[in-house]
């Protein structure tokens, strides 16, 4: 493996956005896409640790048979609360909010999104949705599940549902509105020569997410608000006794949900395909398939809601219609996964920390999307809908998949965040840990679920105890996985190594402004005349300047 | 503060400010219809279940009100639509009279919401504990001359005889008509703060042919509102009325 190019002593900017203003104020009503992508990475850290410390305890409780650590009904709560703050307040924002927030005007060449104002009013929303769901989490919890299925729900649970449903609710609008700005910014925003084709894959996954983001959020927010009026005024929307439908709240619930999924795996996969391009010294290979499939992905991705109502006694017909479009859907994930793997393909390859969670995010995502088939399947889904298997196929895509990209893009673009280099070896290490941890925890829940064992249960037959012990030692080892990073990533703001612009080196826009870069972004507005991945054009940033590339740029495809 | 017409630090051209603008405004309203739309689809798919309690439902509002509101609503869609052209030729303090008369077509609108919301308040037609179908033909008004009372009983009598859980079903109906009609008082609330920031720019002349762009999209915002309101109105004044 090459190290990369030797960098010679580089200095910090004397002015950055870091320190171009000081003051809590400064920070609390910046307008600064940076500041506020940083404010979201710490609000987004705090819920991973809330959401962690639940699935903590769930682990712990599951090392035996019978549970020891909690009753049945604080169970429910356990793994209700990790799903909660998981999926709405970790995974939903991490990439878009942190990594999307920041980048995509350095990526596009322009001086902030076209609606600053808009962005930090979204991390506000988001905070106070966020107190709602802390809200309910102090006292007493929720019990429901994340899916809020009703009338559990809305009429019988004892829990603490409607703060919760509120800050969801809220929580959507900050949502809403990143999409929004995402959206215009990409249309109108782009530097002059940067021609829709021209840009970085991490813009296009952010496009087709923030499609996702706009069509989708508010129909959740209309479901979780029926739900929490039927709660508090004893509606009848979602409940059989009083002439309601609960199953129409799972076909509202799910028509969001299901593209909520893609939403958390999008930004992760346009991660990847800035981090394989640029530790495979090579374009990546098909560009146009890559940008296309995220939109197909988009697109398709709102039509197959009802596979997660396989068994509430939806019609055959209907059935079959959802299992065939989750089998399209898949297709184009797959072109993502041959498309990278060939950029792969004499590529001159170095296993930096960013290349290692991609590479890892290639074969976990592909194992998490192969059993998403084996769901999609309906003789096979009666088996195995409501196990582990199911757990296991979504934390792999979503954690194995999801997860590592944001933490792999972090690592990529820690340099052009904070200027500085994280430990190299500390991180590979880490990485390394991580996926050992994340497979001990989860493949074993693969095989649990296919023996049976069903998800959300507090107590399991004791055959089954051998694979609970295992998938619990990886959650220890897979937490190390998660806290030495946020150590050393913490150290290296102010001891690590200082970067300078370029220190992979890559080809986007955003690396050919200084680290950490000025408020503006960019000293002039860029003119941009290159393809993207054009390691050719660039010889400095080629193999050995002067050599040719590997691979001519995507212009070719 | 920036003063409105000034380029923003984060655009190069006016130009693209308003391009900006205006595809945020219109971003903004396809996310109000999927809004609405959940609404709209537990509207469609309960109506369908309990057809005979929505024409229930249905017949208890005022169609002379709601008629009328609705040609107030229109017209202030015509006055906003005059506001946005007056902006764009220049002509100042019609912009203002129009944005005025706007408002208060708006504002009349909200009024008569009120008067019909206290009606069904009074009805024990507001969805919870009280809520009770047959109050008001068992416990007429002063205004209501027998006959009318005698159909309505005689209405209801058919409609329990046809849905013995009519009662459940007609909340149902009203569930979802203070959901949706208060969802778009809500917007309409909005809009008429919207509207008197509006009013106040426009009183100090800040819009002109070359600088109309609030005018513009809090008029797509009003229009937007307007239509929610056209879809609203026959779904819940006008199907099955017998009467």
């Amino acid at each position: 493996m090459s190290a990369p190019p030797a960098t010679p002593g580089h200095q910090l900017p004397r002015e950055h956005y870091l320190n171009s203003t000081y003051g809590i104020r400064s920070w609390l009503l910046t307008t600064d896409h940076k500041r506020i992508a940083l404010l979201y990475l710490v609000s987004v850290t705090f819920f991973f640790f809330i959401g962690g410390m639940f699935a903590t305890m769930i682990r712990i409780h599951l090392l035996t048979p019978t549970g020891y650590l909690v009753t049945p009904e604080t169970y429910n709560r356990l793994f209700t609360m990790h799903g909660v703050a998981m999926i709405f307040f970790f995974l939903i924002p991490s990439i878009p909010a942190v990594l999307g927030n920041f980048l995509i005007p350095l990526m596009i060449g322009a001086k902030d999104l076209a609606f600053p104002k808009i962005n930090l009013l979204s991390w506000y929303i988001y905070l106070v949705g966020g107190c709602f769901v802390l809200y309910s989490f102090s006292t007493g919890g929720l019990d429901t599940g994340w899916t809020f299925y009703t009338p559990l729900s809305s009429v019988y649970s004892n829990s603490a549902v409607t703060p919760a449903v509120i800050g969801i609710f809220i929580n959507g609008f900050s949502s809403i509105l990143t999409g929004l700005n995402f959206v215009v910014t990409i249309h109108t925003m782009r530097a002059p020569g940067l021609t829709w084709f021209r840009m970085p894959l991490f813009v296009w996954a952010h496009y087709a997410t923030s499609i996702i983001f706009i069509l989708g959020t508010p129909v959740i927010a209309i479901t979780l608000l029926l739900a929490g009026l039927e709660r508090m005024f004893h509606l009848g929307f979602f409940n059989p006794a009083m002439g309601g439908d609960p199953i129409l709240f799972q076909h509202l619930f799910w028509f969001y949900s299901h593209p909520a999924v893609y939403i958390m795996i999008l930004p992760a996969m346009g991660v990847i395909s800035e981090i394989v391009p640029t530790f495979a010294r090579k374009p990546i290979f098909g560009y146009s398939f890559i940008a296309g499939s995220s939109i197909a992905i988009a697109v398709i991705g709102f039509f197959v809601w009802a596979h997660h109502m396989f068994l509430t006694g939806e019609s055959t017909y209907a059935a079959l219609a959802f299992s065939l479009l989750s089998y399209l859907v898949a297709i184009p994930s797959a072109v993502k996964v041959f498309n990278w793997t060939s950029t792969l393909y004499k590529g001159s390859i170095s296993y930096d920390t960013p290349m290692l969670y991609a590479l890892g995010f290639i074969g976990l995502f592909l194992i998490g999307g192969l059993t998403g088939l084996f769901l999609a399947c309906l003789g096979l889904d009666i088996h195995i809908h409501d196990t582990y298997f199911v757990v296991a196929h979504f934390h792999y895509i979503m954690v194995g998949g999801a997860v590592m990209g944001y933490v792999g893009g972090l690592h990529f673009w820690w340099p052009k965040i904070t200027g500085r280099l994280y430990p190299e070896f500390m991180a590979r290490t880490a990485a390394v840990i991580l996926f050992l941890g994340f497979n001990l925890t989860f493949f074993p829940q693969f095989i649990l679920g296919y023996l049976g064992m069903p998800r959300r249960y507090h107590t399991y037959p004791p055959e089954f105890q051998v694979f609970n012990v295992m998938s619990t030692a990886g959650a220890s080892i897979l937490a190390l996985g998660y806290l030495l990073p946020m150590i050393y990533l913490t150290w290296s703001m102010r001891y690590g190594k200082v970067a300078g612009p370029n220190p992979w080196p890559a080809t986007g826009l955003e690396w050919t402004t200084a680290s950490p870069p000025m408020t503006e972004n960019f000293p002039v507005t860029p003119e941009v005349d290159w393809e993207p991945y054009d390691f050719a054009h660039r010889p400095d940033i080629s193999l050995t300047p002067g050599t040719p590339a590997l691979a001519p740029a995507h212009g070719d495809d | 503060m920036h003063r409105t017409g000034e380029l923003y630090g984060q655009f190069q051209t006016l130009d693209q400010q308003r391009e900006s603008a205006t595809l945020g405004m219109w971003v903004f309203l396809v996310t109000e219809i999927l809004f609405f739309g959940g609404l709209f689809l537990t509207y469609t798919i309960n109506r369908h279940a309990y057809g005979v309690a929505f024409g229930v439902g249905s017949n208890t509002l005022d169609l002379k009100l709601g008629g009328f509101n609705t040609a107030v609503l229109i017209a202030s869609s015509f006055t906003m639509a005059m506001a946005v052209w007056a902006s764009q030729t220049g002509r100042k303090t019609q912009v203002t009279v129009f944005l005025i008369l706007t408002l208060i077509l708006g504002s009349t609108f909200l009024g008569i919401k009120v008067v019909e919301y206290a009606q069904k308040f009074e009805h024990h037609l507001v969805p919870g504990q009280g809520f009770d179908i047959s109050y008001h033909s068992q416990n007429p008004s002063a205004t209501d001359t027998p006959r009318e009372i005698a159909a309505e009983k005689e209405e209801l009598e058919k409609a329990f005889s046809r849905d013995p859980y009519l009662n459940s079903h007609a909340q149902l109906y009203f569930s979802l008509y203070f959901g949706m009609t208060g969802l778009h008082a809500l917007h309409m609330v909005v809009g008429a703060g919207l509207l008197i920031w509006l009013i106040r720019q426009s009183i100090r002349g800040r819009f002109t042919p070359d600088y109309n762009t609030p005018v513009e999209l809090i008029g797509l915002y009003w229009h937007f509102v307007d239509i929610v309101w056209i879809y609203l109105f026959p779904l819940l004044y006008l199907i099955d009325r017998h009467k």
